[in-house]
């Protein structure tokens, strides 16, 4: 199988922009700036079938072409960087590994959009790779790919990094839009970013992923892209993080629509001495419980909403059979508690609810109406203001529909069957816990 | 402060306000930053960390001279210091630990690394060590899921750390703290 997105990738070192020129890095950009208009890049990108990485699922080509072409005055790309949600460390490692494929991603993305700006923005435990992309970003500029006048064309981009402060939220797009203009990172909703985004202006939000795959999609054409893929569904290649409880953890470039079974077993080695698959959360800890009966799956968008799954992010998690999920499902759900930006009310008042029930039945308090409520409270979530509600039900839609009979174990024993104590230290609330 | 054995407090962090004013430059050359930007306000988390770096934490001086620098009201920035979590509005150790809760984390060492923490510094999470060199925060995924348990300090990632690593990590903090002066506090 061909790497692309990690075919510069090192175990100790990011490329440098002459590795990646070696490997055919800018290639595209000169091809696109000498041979193509905007509009045939953005025609090249919808026809490789390119899907949004960052979750959603949404084809880049047609969220670029959206953009209306006559509308005068600025316009921008932001390459979301954010990566927030449990599981999910494929951008940072992207990043690493070839700086330079997601920068050109980038500026392609600018090219067919008629950006004129573009803005990284990175959150604080990527610190590293923030001052990494200002290196790479100066060594592209002196090499004439960024600034004015890129490559002799008539073409002019600029992009900065912008720090971020933390919290998930800042990762969903229009609630980024407002993190970069200083304002409360709630996000908005009733207008396209694509029509009023960043300072009321055009704005395309894509995951740095879904960037990356542009430059070879124009440099080899579409029709390769659309041959990489290991299902007629899938688009390219995709890169797949497997955490939890596997041998080998790590984040692997394999074909979109690989079996799940193949990723954690083949190349995440299986699971860790004396532990036997339990469940997976296969996109991040806003995808649903899967149980081993799914494993066969092919991991693209399509065959996992077959599945009645969702892809998310490809950030798959591994839990074994001596894992609680009632335990690791309110430590999920803490989080998002926590994350919670607290703008709308199903959110902000739900997710604690459905914390308390489960922790009642974690704490043997269970009670078998506490099951009904929670189906009750986790499809209350579709009500809420964002995308964030429902993906914090997901996990717990899924212990229902898959682990109801560890749920009512729990109360049935009025204890945790796996013999864990009351919640501690480490556990949000008990963070007065003294010692 | 007179738990540091005699020594004066070394850590650009370990401050208390009114020990320390903002030097005009500085007040200077982060108000040509933002005249600079497209638009003052994206500025306004920079000039947070900023400003948080040079008081250890972002403290009330630190939140009026921010106003004043980005022309943004008390209630604007408030509302952004309070929302985000690595702007501190209480006073920080030297070292932030911002200890990954998530629950990749969480499968991997079940608590028992926050208890080793704890034990070794003699405070509950969110606490601040009495020589104020150390904060633990538990803190959402960091993004290093794949070597877990793992945390971050002052920018730096560990992992994956074990409870047994943890006395060894903390000493070799503290021997470094008086020559660690640009401390990044997050
Ligand atoms: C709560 C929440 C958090 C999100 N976090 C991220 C993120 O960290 N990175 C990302 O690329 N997309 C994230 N998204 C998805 C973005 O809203 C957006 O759909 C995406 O960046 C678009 O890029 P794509 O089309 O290339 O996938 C998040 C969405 C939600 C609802
Ligand atoms: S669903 Fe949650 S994160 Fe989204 S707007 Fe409502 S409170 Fe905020
Ligand atoms: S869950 Fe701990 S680093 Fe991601």
């Amino acid at each position: 199988m061909e790497k692309v997105l990690f075919r510069n990738r090192r175990p100790d070192r990011p490329a440098t922009l002459t590795e990646y020129r070696q490997s055919g890095g800018y290639e595209g950009l000169a091809k696109a700036l000498a041979h193509m208009t905007p509009k045939d890049v953005a025609e090249a990108v919808r026809a490789s079938g390119l899907r949004g990485r960052g979750g959603a699922g949404f084809p880049a080509g047609r969220k670029w072409e959206s953009i209306d072409p006559a509308r005068k005055g600025p316009r921008y790309i932001l390459p979301n960087t954010d990566e927030m949600e449990p599981g999910t460390f494929k951008d940072r490692i992207l990043v690493n590994a070839d700086p330079h494929l997601v920068i050109e991603g980038i500026i392609l993305a600018a090219y067919a959009i008629g950006a004129e700006r573009g803005i990284f923005f990175i959150r604080p435990s990527y610190e590293m790779d923030a001052q990494l992309l200002e290196k790479e970003l100066q060594n592209a500029r002196e090499a004439g790919f960024l600034g004015k006048n890129i490559l002799g064309s008539d073409f002019s981009f600029e992009l900065s990094v912008h720090r971020s402060a933390g919290r998930y939220i800042c990762g969903e797009a229009s609630a980024q839009i407002n993190a970069i203009q200083g304002r409360r990172p709630n996000p908005r909703k009733g207008v396209r970013s694509t029509d009023r985004g960043l300072w009321d202006r055009p704005t395309v939000v894509n995951n740095v992923e879904t960037l990356s795959c542009v430059p070879d999609i124009i440099r080899r054409g579409p029709e390769w892209f659309r041959t990489l893929a290991a299902t007629p569904e899938g688009d390219g290649n995709k890169l797949y993080c497997v955490s939890g409880m596997v041998a080998s953890p790590d984040c692997f470039e394999l074909p979109m629509g690989a079996p799940l079974r193949e990723i954690i077993f083949e190349h995440a080695g299986g699971m860790l001495d004396g532990r036997e698959f339990k469940a997976c959360l296969p996109g991040g800890t806003s995808t649903a419980f899967m149980p081993a009966s799914l494993l066969d799956t092919p991991m693209d968008f399509d065959n996992m909403k077959k599945a009645g799954q969702r892809l998310g992010t490809g950030s798959i998690i591994v839990f074994d059979h001596k894992t609680c999920l009632v335990r690791a499902t309110i430590n999920i759900i803490n989080f998002f508690v926590r994350e919670s930006c607290g703008w709308c009310t199903p959110c902000r008042e739900g997710l604690p609810m459905i914390r308390d029930l489960l922790l009642r039945i974690e704490n043997g308090e269970g009670k078998e109406e506490h099951i009904a409520r929670l189906r009750e409270m986790t499809a209350m979530m579709r009500h809420a203001y964002c995308a964030f509600a429902p993906g914090a039900a997901a996990p717990v839609e899924g212990l229902l529909a898959h682990f109801e009979d560890e749920l009512r174990e729990h109360i049935r024993q009025k204890a945790c069957p796996f013999g864990l104590g009351k919640p501690r230290c480490g556990d949000w609330e008990a963070r007065q816990f003294a010692y | 402060m007179d738990e540091t054995n005699g020594k004066s407090p070394v850590s650009a962090c370990a401050f208390t306000p009114g020990e320390r004013s903002l030097p005009p430059e500085v007040e200077e050359e982060l108000k040509r930053k933002v005249a600079a930007a497209e638009h003052p306000r994206e500025m306004a988390v920079d000039v947070m960390y900023a400003l948080q770096n040079h008081y250890g934490y972002f403290s009330d001086t630190a939140l009026t001279h921010a106003c004043d620098i980005l022309g943004m009201t008390h209630v604007e920035l408030e509302e952004l210091a309070t929302f985000y979590d690595y702007i501190y509005r209480e006073p920080v150790g030297k070292y932030v630990i911002h200890v990954c809760d998530g629950v990749v984390c969480y499968l991997r060492h079940d608590d028992a690394f926050f208890r080793a923490l704890c034990e070794t510094l003699g405070v509950g999470l969110g606490e601040t060590t009495a020589d104020r060199l150390f904060t633990i925060l538990p803190t959402a995924c960091i993004g290093d899921c794949h070597k877990a348990p793992s945390m971050l300090i002052n920018g730096v990632f560990y992992g994956p750390v074990t409870p047994e690593m943890v006395p060894g990590i903390i000493a070799d903090l503290r021997k470094r703290a008086e020559e660690d002066i640009e401390v990044m506090c997050r």
